[in-house]
Parts: structure tokens; C-alpha cells; sequence
């Protein structure tokens, strides 16, 4: 089965879609493995992107010219291509934004003050990124709510006995991240949509991570919210999506104000568009937006079930080879993970890591990942991280072990 | 030697290795022969902010009658951080025993020269430049001090 899929994707083919791929970096051929933060864009998308510049920049919905027509129409496919990537129910419950972190502040700012009071229980996880932490902390203040925090075992996988435990009557919120940034590890998010919904919690879900990897369908998890940034889908950045229940979503007020989201203004009173336009102040990155629907087209052609099963080979790889080098030590180790690999190496510090890794054409991350209560529970500063996109080879595994070697050559 | 004539003399050095790695191993070389600083003096007063690892930096004023007051620097980072060890070892060397006028307006070429640009770039964030800041400030301090 495994061979079958990998013949599936000529992986050197992939390569050539990617221009930037092909460029020395200090003198050796990049091996780019930050793709946790951001993954490369194939031509097809900057082209998305120039081709709406050079073709049919216009603002949209309310020219009456030709671009402007065409503009507003390749943007309202684009929310029609992301409602049918994630399987939602209706075009209205996807909101543009700027990014994950946009989107749950969205929630936090707009659904949090209407709906949560003073003692309300917020649920997070230990594995939270930053901005899965703060929106939420900045609510609880403002709010009077309290934000109790799911732990992790030391595998890096969340503890649901635990979860189960934190769960009551007073749970009115659950945030929780699909897939580590950090360790990788991906999340039974369907039991703990179904547990939450069991107490009347709404759940939203962090898909930062997970999007470009996993199959996703809101539906199917029954998901009230999911939060996702283009830019780690393959497609640009500054560009992401809020994914709402249309009941959930019309319950809620706008929370900017001016643009598209405004049926009426009097000094008086304005009355508000409908979904999805109430949350879309402003003129949105259209160009963006547009490109967004080529690159899941792009994803779409190579087949998510191929990625993931070339970046999944690619994990199981790395895992192999690294763990043949001495003093080196795996962070996140969960049965179910994507292809996130963190580690430390004893006696050097991550940063250094990560400087002399560049010095040798090598991408990769370092430091706490802007997860710093995770990896305070795993008593470390932070690690060395390399993430796999479609577009990695095995060649370029061997590269950061022979990088690694270097590394502990000259620091040890 | 002068604050310049100990840059041109570590260009020189760095000179002589073509490899970006080979100039990092010497940095980090340099780093191993720098002195450890006593815990007492690793508090959050001397602690350089900006750094991702933890960095500290000290000063001492010393009357020397021939030539004057002269501050000595004493610097080390947190023991696994050996680039930035390293970095605050080649600082040390051409800015310790020098006279706190000169320190303050010492122009460190040296490093943009010394080629090691990826490694700084790199290292931005890391604190560098708040490293040189410190010993700057030091260096500011003590004219006022001994003007």
C-alpha cells in the first residue's frame, strides 16, 4: 500500500512547481524545513496572485465595471472553493481573515463578549500556540471567566481522562489546536467536539496545522467553529478563514466596523449586512483570497490522501535517522502525528542548532515555537524543528543528519 | 593595541577561513577560552534582554596611573550557547582594557567585515546588537564618571 502511493507523487515532478526550491543557500542546495510556519507556493498560485494584479484589480462587490465583476465573482468562488474544502454546510460560514490568529480573535472578541459571563469556564489546551492562549486570557479579564487548561502527557498527547474531568456544567468554551505546531501530535478532535457539545460547550477548533495535512470536514466533526491560515494551505499569506455554525455566526455582532459589512448607516443607527459580509470590514485582501482557491485546487490535484501519506514516509524516515544520533531526544512522541519532528540535542543550545544548520542550506525552526507553556511542561527552552511539506525528500533527511553530525562536531 | 588595531587584527583572522562554518567553529572556539563569569554576577541586572539564549554582561573600572581609568568587560552566556558565548568573547576582546570615551564611540567594523554576515543576520534576534549596546552604555557611564 505504501509503495502504491508513493508512486503515486513524482516528488522531483512536485519540486519544479515550486521556483523558490531551487536556489543555493550558503553555497548548498536549500533543504527547506520550516514549513510549520509556512509552507512554499506553487507557480500556480503566484500567478493567481499576478494574474488578478495585472488582469482585474478592482474592489469588489459593489463596482458595477466589467473587473470589478470579475473580481467579485473569482473572490466569491474562492469561498465557494474553501466551503467545499472543509465540507460546510452553507457559503455563509466562511469568513475571511487575515489568519488563524485573526479568526479566533474573532470568536473570542465577538461570540466571547456576547455570550460568556462572569464564572463561564474557557477550556484550552497545554499544546495551545500563542494566539489560541491570549485571545482567551484577554477575554477572561475582561470578563471575569476562567481558562482551565488541559495537560499533556509525556508523549505529547492530551490527557482526556483529564479533559473529561475539567468538564461541567460551567464549560461554555472549548479551543483547542487540531494538530501540535510544536510536537506534531494531532488531536482526537472529534471526541472532544462530542464531549464539550455534551455540556453545552462551543467548540472551536485551531486547524493551522492540520489543514494542509488532514482531511477536514466540519460537519463531520461537528466542529461549531475552525479557524485555518491560507499560507500554510500552499497559498499566500496574510489570508485566512473562520469557519462558523450559520446559527452561531448570525447569534453573533460584528466586531470591526465599516465596508462590506454595513447594510445602512444613519448617525442614528446602522443596521448590519448579512453573513458572511458582517465579519469582512473593510476591503479584504482580494487578490489573496483569490489565490487561496488555486491552491487548494493545487492540493486537490496532487490528492491530500498522497501528501499525507508522502509527509507521513517522510516522518517515519526522519524519526528512524534521528534517532540513531547520540544525545538526541525526540520531543512529542504521539502514536498520531503529522509531519512535525521537534527535538533537542544535549549540550547545545536550539539556536545555535539552527545557525549552523543554515550555514548548510538548512531551514529549519528554533526556539519555543510561541508555545511557551508547552515546552515549560516538558522543563525545556525549546527545540530544533523541521517540518515536512509535500515537496521534502528522504535526500534532504539525510541532509539535516549530516547537518546534525556537523552541529555536534563543532559544538561538542 | 587600539580598539581599531584589534579589529583589523580579528578581520585578518577571519581571513583566513573561507567557510562560513569554518568561522563559526573559530567563534565558538573563542567562546570555549572566554573565562566564566561568576554565578553571583549573572543576575537580571547584567542579563542582555533580546536574546534567545541568556546572555550576560559586566564592567569593571580599573585606575591604571600610567594610562588612565580603563573598563574591563566580563561577559557569558548560559553554557549550552556557545555562538553567543562566542560573540560576547570577540566583543570582550576588542572592547575590554580600553578607555570608556573610546568604548562609547568605538565604531565596530569589524563585524560586518569579518563576513560572518549570515551568522549575524541569523543572530538578530540573538542580541547582538544589544550586546554592543550594553557595552556602549558601559562605556557612556564610566566618561561621565571619570571626566
Amino acid at each position: 500500500m505504501q509503495s502504491a502511493i508513493e508512486t503515486t507523487l513524482d516528488i522531483q515532478q512536485i519540486r519544479r512547481d515550486f521556483p523558490i526550491l531551487d536556489q543555493q543557500v550558503n553555497g548548498r542546495p536549500l533543504v527547506y524545513f520550516d514549513n510549520a510556519a509556512t509552507n512554499q507556493k506553487p507557480t500556480a498560485v503566484i500567478n493567481a496572485l499576478t494574474g488578478y494584479y495585472e488582469g482585474y484589480n478592482a474592489n469588489i462587490h459593489r463596482g458595477i465595471h466589467y473587473l470589478a465583476e470579475k473580481a467579485t465573482a473569482a473572490f466569491e468562488a474562492s469561498r465557494r472553493a474553501v466551503q467545499e474544502f472543509l465540507n460546510a454546510k452553507h457559503w455563509q460560514e466562511i469568513i475571511f481573515t487575515h489568519g488563524t490568529t485573526d479568526s479566533i480573535n474573532l470568536v473570542a472578541q465577538s461570540y466571547g463578549r456576547r455570550f460568556l459571563k462572569e464564572g463561564d469556564e474557557i477550556i484550552i489546551s497545554t499544546m495551545e500556540h500563542h494566539s489560541n492562549i491570549v485571545p482567551w486570557q484577554m477575554l477572561c479579564e475582561e470578563k471575569g471567566c476562567i481558562l482551565k487548561v488541559i495537560p499533556v502527557n509525556d508523549a505529547g498527547e492530551l490527557i482526556l481522562e483529564e479533559y473529561e474531568k475539567l468538564l461541567s456544567e460551567r464549560t461554555k468554551f472549548v479551543s483547542c489546536v487540531h494538530v501540535s505546531n510544536s510536537l506534531g501530535t494531532v488531536n482526537p478532535v472529534k471526541t472532544i467536539i462530542d464531549k464539550a457539545h455534551a455540556v453545552g460547550a462551543v467548540v472551536l477548533i485551531d486547524g493551522a496545522q492540520a489543514s494542509s495535512h488532514l482531511d477536514l470536514d466540519v460537519q463531520a466533526l461537528d466542529a461549531d467553529f475552525y479557524a485555518l491560515s491560507a499560507h500554510k494551505l500552499y497559498g499566500p499569506t496574510g489570508m485566512g478563514v473562520l469557519y462558523g455554525k450559520k446559527e452561531l455566526l448570525d447569534s453573533m455582532p460584528p466586531y470591526r466596523g465599516g465596508g462590506e459589512m454595513i447594510k445602512e448607516v444613519t448617525f442614528a443607527k446602522t443596521t448590519y449586512n448579512e453573513i458572511p459580509y458582517k465579519f469582512e470590514a473593510g476591503t479584504p485582501n482580494i487578490a489573496d483570497v483569490i489565490a487561496v482557491k488555486t491552491a487548494l485546487e493545487y492540493m486537490a490535484g496532487l490528492g491530500k490522501e498522497n501528501i499525507a501519506a508522502h509527509e507521513n514516509d517522510l516522518l517515519q524516515y526522519a524519526t528512524e535517522q534521528l534517532s540513531e544520533l547520540d544525545g538526541l531526544r525526540i520531543i512529542g512522541q504521539a502514536k498520531h502525528k503529522i509531519g512535525v519532528i521537534s527535538f533537542v540535542l544535549d549540550g547545545i543550545h536550539h539556536q545555535d542548532t539552527g545557525v549552523i544548520l543554515d550555514q548548510q542550506g538548512i531551514a529549519v525552526r528554533t526556539g519555543h515555537h510561541c508555545t511557551q507553556p508547552l515546552m515549560q511542561r516538558f522543563g525545556i527552552a525549546g527545540t530544533t524543528r523541521a517540518s515536512f511539506a509535500v515537496y521534502n525528500t528522504k535526500d534532504e533527511v539525510d541532509r539535516l543528519v549530516q547537518g546534525l553530525r556537523r552541529v555536534q562536531k563543532m559544538m561538542l | 593595541m587600539t580598539i581599531n588595531e584589534k579589529q583589523d587584527e580579528i578581520i585578518e583572522e577571519f581571513d583566513l577561513f573561507e567557510d562560513q562554518l569554518d568561522k563559526t567553529q573559530y567563534i565558538i572556539d573563542l567562546g570555549k577560552k572566554l573565562p566564566p563569569m561568576p554565578d553571583s554576577k549573572k543576575t537580571d541586572e547584567n542579563r542582555i534582554m533580546g536574546c534567545q539564549s541568556k546572555v550576560w554582561v559586566d564592567a569593571e573600572l580599573k585606575d591604571d596611573d600610567q594610562t588612565g581609568a580603563r573598563l574591563y568587560f566580563y561577559g557569558d552566556s548560559e553554557q549550552t550557547a556557545q555562538i553567543s558565548k562566542g560573540l560576547v568573547g570577540l566583543l570582550i576582546r576588542v572592547l575590554s582594557g580600553e578607555k570608556p570615551e573610546d568604548i562609547a564611540n568605538a565604531d565596530l567594523y569589524f563585524i560586518p567585515r569579518v563576513g560572518m554576515g549570515n551568522l549575524i543576520t541569523s543572530l538578530r534576534a540573538g542580541g547582538l546588537a544589544s550586546m554592543i549596546e550594553r557595552m556602549k552604555a558601559f562605556g557612556r557611564a564610566y566618561t561621565e564618571k571619570t571626566v
